[in-house]
């Protein structure tokens, strides 16, 4: 059987399991939603503020949802022996691990990306800048699934694994928070959002080519 | 053929077990006794790829496992303590995944017809989580009619079975054995195949 049968089954099974249950994935898209409207509700109706405060908010808010799925990627498997399976089976381990990264953002970073623009406009964004925003986080969600899983996979079988992922993972974050939100700030400035764009893409580059390899050399060392 | 040459495992700096070499040839059964805690587990981690030995070596047809890892590992059959069973899915759709991640696509006739064999035939379409301790393992072990591996290693795989799925395992085992595979088991008591095919590595010194 090829390799990409294996990684599909893999895709499927993984989707299959957060769609059996929903509660999660439905819990921190609420959290995203309800952390962002609070902003509008707390800072009051000026709009020219939002419209400064929109992009760093509507970002803040998708890192710190993205975060609290992370406990999710590993742990069920780890515990009940399917990544022993997994590291012998004859796919490689950084293949498969891409594979459960994908299907991690397919549920929890694209449904972030979809939902932004229409909470943007409680922010009072341009349609322009809400496209930019929509981009912005298409490139920089699922480099927060993948930096988030290294962080996962450090942690696996260690007590307080939940705080530890935030401290590990939340400051390897910050480029993304920084490209990403900045790409709207210059789109809302009268910028072109292309360069902070293009170096965000380039991460998510280097992000993909590199963490499936980070992140199954420490799935090894969890498992020994 | 499988060669184990020289093998030593430390736990915690503690000795586990060391100078361990044996070979395992198609058509034999190695069971691995010992008491609760004597290295049976670590043992059988080392000799699949999961866990790293402190001395030796461990050859699959003359090649170190961890040099051709993916080569052995589609050759290889591992059940450990742990099930590998999502509560969330089907008993069906279970066998389906772990029969398909490691390398077998299995039909529908044959994933249902493995789970008749182990007597999960009428249960196909529940989710796991219904499922007895005792059905779970059973469920697991389903894959052995499924797989086309060489080598098997089970860990322990007849706890919280009946009398009856015991027996048929044993079957089962008899039947791989007797197509040239090879097994390496552990259990408390001697499993009830043939003697030709069975050796025994005891840790009881």
């Amino acid at each position: 059987m090829s390799t990409m049968a294996i990684l599909r089954c893999l895709l499927w099974r993984d989707i299959q399991l957060v769609l059996r249950r929903r509660s999660d994935v439905v819990a921190t898209l609420f959290f995203f939603v309800v952390a962002v409207s609070l902003f509008p509700l707390g800072v009051g109706a000026d709009s020219a503020l939002l419209r400064v405060i929109g992009p760093g908010v509507l970002w803040v808010a998708a890192l710190l949802s993205a975060m609290l799925s992370l406990g999710r990627l590993f742990v069920a498997d780890f515990s009940d022996g399917t990544l022993e399976q997994l590291l012998l089976s004859p796919v490689s381990l950084t293949l498969a691990v891409a594979a459960k990264i994908l299907a991690h953002w397919l549920v929890s970073g694209l449904p972030l990306v979809l939902l932004a623009p229409l909470l943007g406009l409680q922010f009072d964004l341009a349609v322009r800048d809400l496209w930019v925003l929509a981009f912005s986080l298409l490139l920089g969600t699922p480099l927060l699934s993948l930096i988030g899983a290294i962080g996962a996979a450090l942690t696996l079988g260690v007590r307080g694994a939940g705080v530890l992922i935030a401290i590990l993972v939340l400051p390897l974050y910050i480029p993304v928070l920084i490209f990403g939100s900045g790409a709207v700030v210059s789109s809302s400035s009268g910028l072109s959002p292309e360069g902070v764009l293009s170096l965000l893409g380039a991460l998510l580059v280097m992000g993909i080519v590199f963490v499936p390899y980070v992140v199954s050399a420490a799935l090894r060392v969890a498992l020994e | 053929m499988l060669e184990v040459i020289d093998l030593g495992c430390l736990r915690g700096g503690r000795k586990l077990f060391g100078g361990l070499s044996f070979s395992l040839s198609p058509r034999q059964l190695l069971h691995v006794q010992g008491a609760n805690g004597s290295g049976k587990t670590s043992l059988l981690r080392i000799v699949s790829g999961l866990s790293r030995q402190d001395a030796g070596k461990v050859r699959w047809y003359n090649h170190d496992i961890h040099d051709i890892r993916e080569e052995y590992a589609s050759g290889l059959l591992y059940l450990g303590h742990q099930p590998a069973i999502k509560d969330d899915l089907t008993v069906v759709e279970n066998l389906w995944v772990s029969t398909r991640l490691s390398g077998v696509n299995p039909t529908s006739d044959a994933l249902k017809s493995a789970l008749e064999v182990i007597g999960l035939g009428r249960h196909g379409t529940l989710p796991a989580r219904v499922l007895s301790q005792g059905q779970r393992r059973r469920l697991a072990l389903a894959r052995l009619w499924l797989s086309n591996k060489k080598l098997w290693i089970l860990d322990e795989p007849f706890t919280s079975l009946d009398t009856q799925a015991i027996g048929l395992v044993e079957v089962r085992l008899e039947d791989h054995l007797s197509q040239g595979g090879m097994v390496i088991l552990t259990t408390h008591q001697r499993p009830s195949v043939s003697e030709s095919f069975l050796c025994t590595l005891s840790f009881d010194a």
